[in-house]
């Protein structure tokens, strides 16, 4: 019989890109010392992240005029293309000791996306995986993306889902390298949503699926 | 001599990219120091030194494969 994992739960708002990456970092160097397995719900002010091998073409607008509206470009010491972060964006970033659940990083990852397929499930929204992909659709658009990085059997980085997100901003590029269009919570149901209700809701998510106390 | 092998990384993954080695053929590393990065499946995955000492050869280049249980690298314990 399993016993529940128990997890903290840290919401660090509305926060730079990089600096929530040090507070990652941080936390990844505790749990790996044994503190207890930890997720960060936040949002991000506009930044497109860039993997290590991200091709400047699936940037649809030049860079440059990006940057002149005052949005941020970083690059990123991780793999994969092109992707963006936005106000109306739940990020959350489950710092979890794959020790405490399986050495599994498919498996991992297919709990995530089964995190994002139950909160949406939570506003009627049903939404789906597509094989050999990875992320949550509704129908053929793509509502939540994620990515993460492991060390020491610690994940970092993770799944953001948009729920009041300025999907204009997604036009800009094609989101990790894909001719795809992207949806939100509140595009689906057709009026803006409460943050608040949706960081509860995905934190019920996040323990149901991974048994979290 | 140890190898710096690829561990399981779970079922069904066979195996994953090179992606950024962070150490050199004749760095000086301690065990647990991440070494190399490898990707799979949108997740990548840091492989730590076993033990401390010397990187004596590195067996793959960035962008490619390797399969689970294959050695990435040899280090010579110092």
């Amino acid at each position: 019989m399993s016993h529940s994992v128990l997890c903290r739960v840290k919401d660090i708002g509305l926060i730079d890109y990089e600096e929530a990456f040090l507070i990652q970092k941080q936390t990844v160097s505790e749990v790996i010392q044994g503190q207890s397995d930890t997720l960060l719900l936040c949002e991000h002010p506009v930044v497109f992240t860039l993997g290590r091998l991200a091709d400047e073409r699936n940037f649809l607008i030049p860079p440059k005029d990006i940057e002149s509206r005052g949005m941020k470009i970083l690059a990123i010491d991780r793999g994969g293309e092109v992707t963006l972060h936005g106000p109306g964006q739940i990020v959350t970033y489950p710092i979890f000791n794959l020790n405490h659940f399986r050495r599994d990083l498919k498996h991992f990852l297919y709990k995530l996306e089964q995190v994002a397929i139950d909160l949406l499930q939570d506003f009627d929204i049903v939404a789906r995986r597509i094989s050999g992909q990875r992320g949550v659709w509704v129908g053929q658009e793509k509502i939540a993306s994620l990515g993460i990085g492991v060390k020491k059997w610690v994940s970092f980085h993770g799944m953001a889902i948009n729920v009041n997100t300025d999907l204009n901003l997604f036009s800009m590029i094609k989101p990790c390298g894909l001719d795809v269009k992207m949806t939100s919570i509140s595009k689906l149901i057709g009026k803006s949503v409460d943050m608040k209700d949706v960081k509860e809701k995905i934190v019920r998510n996040y323990c149901r699926n991974f048994d979290l106390t | 001599m140890s190898n710096i092998i690829l561990p399981e990384l779970g079922e069904g993954i066979t195996k994953a990219t090179v992606a950024f080695w962070h150490s050199k053929l004749g760095d000086h590393i301690q065990e647990g120091d991440d070494v190399v990065e490898l990707e799979t499946d949108k997740a990548t995955f840091n492989v730590p030194a076993p033990a401390s000492g010397v990187i004596k050869k590195i067996l793959f280049k960035e962008g490619q494969e390797v399969r689970i249980g294959e050695a990435l690298a040899v280090v010579e314990p110092q």
